[in-house]
């Protein structure tokens, strides 16, 4: 008797969608589908609007990182205001950037402390009662401490350039609408313990040692785990360094051969195009040149470090050393060390904070340029879950009339699909019984792209696990929840 | 001299000039009586309702009644204060207000109205009217999903030879404020600027400056509104 499995909503992930998955009569799995259950419609609604509006008005699609879409629109617009992400002044790109890191590493912070380290902690079939962040917090309090301080510490790097912590106002197309003041500065560089930029430096250092540790204890699950070869791409400075605000597009295969060579990302959609399926709000990009079967591509911190050539920070450059020489040089493809890459690069945010800080161009300077207006911009930006495409084009009158966002997590489609598919096969196959710890099995390799599945601001409360098996006829044979 | 006028606001001894509205002698005896179509300098409309106080018993403008001797008036009893609220809430719920990415938040009247008055959200259902935004100014930007219709920009923006750049168009509920095409083709950016900051909403915008004050510098980030006038602090309930 065929089954249909289905996991809903996905827990622990910002967003909503589900999972379902389906078994044939000797409970081998078929097909599995990660679907994406909610439809936001930005990029229609905000036709009509004028244009300096899209960097407030867009990142109102997430609550968690919505500096990304915030700087990605604001990018887009410097091209139309004729100043270009190349000609912004000093004092404004350094606060763009001082509010991005920011947002780099309070996010990486939330998705290591809050949502995964109870996975790592007390194991993938841990009881879910025990398997969340509270019970972190009761066994391991000094680690849950400091990720709460951690990601208070990004916040506030937001509030203090963007006006807000979510939601803020800072970048405008050609500039900033502030510098830092001194007071601010000082509170990063030289605060009250421990809210300080070397205390996040050395918190950052310790995760990394925390989940190094636990890679050795289990290196069969991190190494195999949701395993698969995929090509990665990415932003990267033009010299190949990891840079997460600006640079140009690479992508490499499995192998690490280039198969996108640094072009300017104005140009992506001669690169880039998305295909649309039937049974997901979320398209699938692919890159034209390898078609929508062989063109598809993951993005995100493992991504970002099988890409660039080095990391321009002495301590996460060390690490990336580590981590690079574990594959001999060449691309990493599992899944689980997306959770390593992740903690350098919370590393490297808090080391270019502190860089940042002692930056004079942060504290005065020209704010905002302007240029000769065009009709048409592209703006990409890494988002901490990975590459982020805004394209805007206005009419004469100064209103947006078309808008095409490529987010982090669609990007990620195709290899989250993949993830699923793999983990269902060998957690699932020939089982008699389905068990909660098999299906959170398929959310942890789901939660290692920390997916941002319509971005959060609709994800409230406590989201309950259900999983409703079907027979062949559609019939409801079994229903698991848990609260 | 002018004749002094004494009366009471809730209570406490105030003093007008003979021929001074409610309002402004509130105002000066720093007493806030909150207003949206009221801009000092211009003749009084009356016509937002907002500033109603009850005098001797029944409901009047502030802005537009003068003070006569031994006047009673309430402005924080509990049912101005709703009056004054439902008032809002439908401001709120008959135009589309969408203050997270409205570029005048934080600078808004009607915005900081209803933080002044506590309203989290209004009690009627909003009615989402379909309205459009008229961008072919040069200049200014008129977002007739934002609009009040409190006639501010019609009194207050002239050319040089005294005639308003802008005028009501249509009647009835689908009346809207229109720009003039040929007054406004020589609007100055000082011309736009005060237009824009004439409008209590965000519902004129001067194009392509959007956001430029931070949050935590805009008019009402540090106290609500009135405070600038107010010592007896109004009730909010």
């Amino acid at each position: 008797m065929g089954q249909k499995l289905t996991i809903e909503p996905v827990t622990r992930v910002e967003g909503h969608g589900k999972v379902t998955i389906h078994l044939d009569d000797e409970n081998q799995v078929v097909q599995t589908r990660l679907h994406i259950v909610e439809f936001r419609g930005f990029e229609r609604f905000i036709q009509g609007r004028p244009y300096w509006e899209a960097p407030v008005l867009v990142q109102r699609l997430c609550g968690i990182c919505p500096v990304s879409h915030h700087l990605a629109a604001a990018k887009a617009l410097d091209v139309i205001v004729g100043v270009g992400p190349d000609n912004i002044s000093p004092t404004a790109e350094k606060m763009r950037r001082l509010m991005h890191y920011g947002q780099f590493f309070q996010s990486h912070s939330l998705h290591f402390f809050h949502l995964v380290s109870p996975d790592l902690l007390f194991g993938i079939d841990a009881d879910p009662a025990k398997r969340n962040v509270i019970e972190v917090a009761r066994e391991f309090k000094d680690l849950a401490v400091q990720g709460v301080m951690m990601r208070k510490f990004g916040q506030e790097i937001i509030e203090a350039t963007a006006g807000k912590k979510i939601h803020g106002t800072g970048a405008i197309p050609g500039g900033i609408n502030k510098s830092l003041s001194i007071e601010e500065k000082m509170k990063f560089l030289i605060g009250k313990d421990p809210l300080n930029v070397d205390q996040m430096i050395t918190w950052a250092q310790g995760a990394l040692d925390l989940f190094k540790d636990y890679h050795k204890k289990n290196k069969n699950l991190i190494d195999n785990f949701a395993k698969f070869p995929s090509s990665h791409l990415s932003l990267v400075r033009k010299d190949g360094a990891l840079d997460i605000y600006h640079g140009v597009i690479r992508a490499v295969d499995t192998e690490g051969n280039k198969i996108l060579h640094d072009i300017d990302y104005q140009d992506y959609l001669d690169y880039i195009a998305e295909e649309v399926k039937s049974w997901s709000y979320m398209k699938f990009p692919y890159l034209r040149s390898l078609g929508n079967k062989e063109g598809w591509y993951t993005v995100g911190p493992l991504a970002r470090l099988n890409t660039c050539d080095f990391i321009p920070t002495p301590l996460a450059q060390k690490e990336f050393e580590i981590f690079r020489a574990y594959t001999n040089g060449k691309p990493n493809n599992m899944s689980m060390h997306m959770h390593w890459a992740r903690l350098i690069e919370t590393l490297h945010a808090a080391e270019m904070i502190k860089e940042l800080l002692d930056d004079p161009d942060i504290l005065e300077g020209e704010l905002v340029r302007k240029g000769n207006k065009t009709i048409e911009g592209v703006g990409l930006i890494e988002a901490p879950r990975g590459t982020l495409f805004h394209h805007y084009r206005i009419n004469k009158d100064d209103q947006i009339e078309m808008a095409n966002l490529i987010v982090s997590t669609t990007n990620n489609n195709t290899p989250m699909n993949r993830a699923v598919e793999l983990v269902a096969k060998s957690y699932m196959n020939g089982q008699e019984k389905i068990t909660e710890g098999m299906l959170n099995a398929v959310e942890t390799a789901i939660r290692a792209y920390d997916p941002c599945l319509s971005c959060a601001t609709h994800a409230l409360g406590k989201m309950p696990l259900e999983i409703t098996l079907y027979n062949s006829n559609d019939e409801v044979i079994d229903i698991k929840r848990s609260e | 001299m002018s004749k002094v006028l004494n009366f009471t606001i809730d209570g406490v001894i105030c003093m007008a000039e003979k021929g001074q509205t409610i309002l402004n002698a509130a105002t000066a005896n720093k007493i806030y009586i909150p207003t949206l179509c009221n801009l000092p300098g211009l003749k009084p409309r009356g016509s937002c309702r907002v500033c109603n106080v009850k005098v001797n018993g029944k409901f009047l403008t502030a802005c537009t009644t003068p003070v006569a001797e031994g006047m009673e008036i309430e402005n924080n009893s509990e049912d101005i204060i709703d009056i004054r609220k439902s008032i809002i809430e439908l401001l709120l719920v008959e135009g589309n207000h969408y203050c997270p990415y409205c570029e005048k938040s934080g600078n808004c009247d009607l915005q900081a109205i209803a933080y002044k008055y506590n309203i989290p959200a209004p009690r009627f259902p909003y009615q989402f009217p379909d309205r459009d935004i008229e961008a072919t100014n040069g200049k200014l930007l008129k977002d007739h999903n934002r609009c009040i219709l409190c006639k501010r920009c019609i009194r207050g923006i002239k050319d040089e030879d005294g005639k308003s750049i802008f005028a009501f168009k249509r009647r009835g509920h689908k009346v809207i404020i229109n720009i003039d095409t040929r007054l406004s083709a020589n609007m100055t950016d000082e011309m736009a600027q005060e237009a824009m900051d004439i409008c209590p909403v965000g519902a004129i915008i001067k194009k392509e400056i959007g956001f430029k004050v931070p949050i935590g510098e805009r008019k009402y980030d540090k106290e609500p509104i009135g405070s600038d006038i107010e010592e007896i602090k109004a009730t909010t309930i």
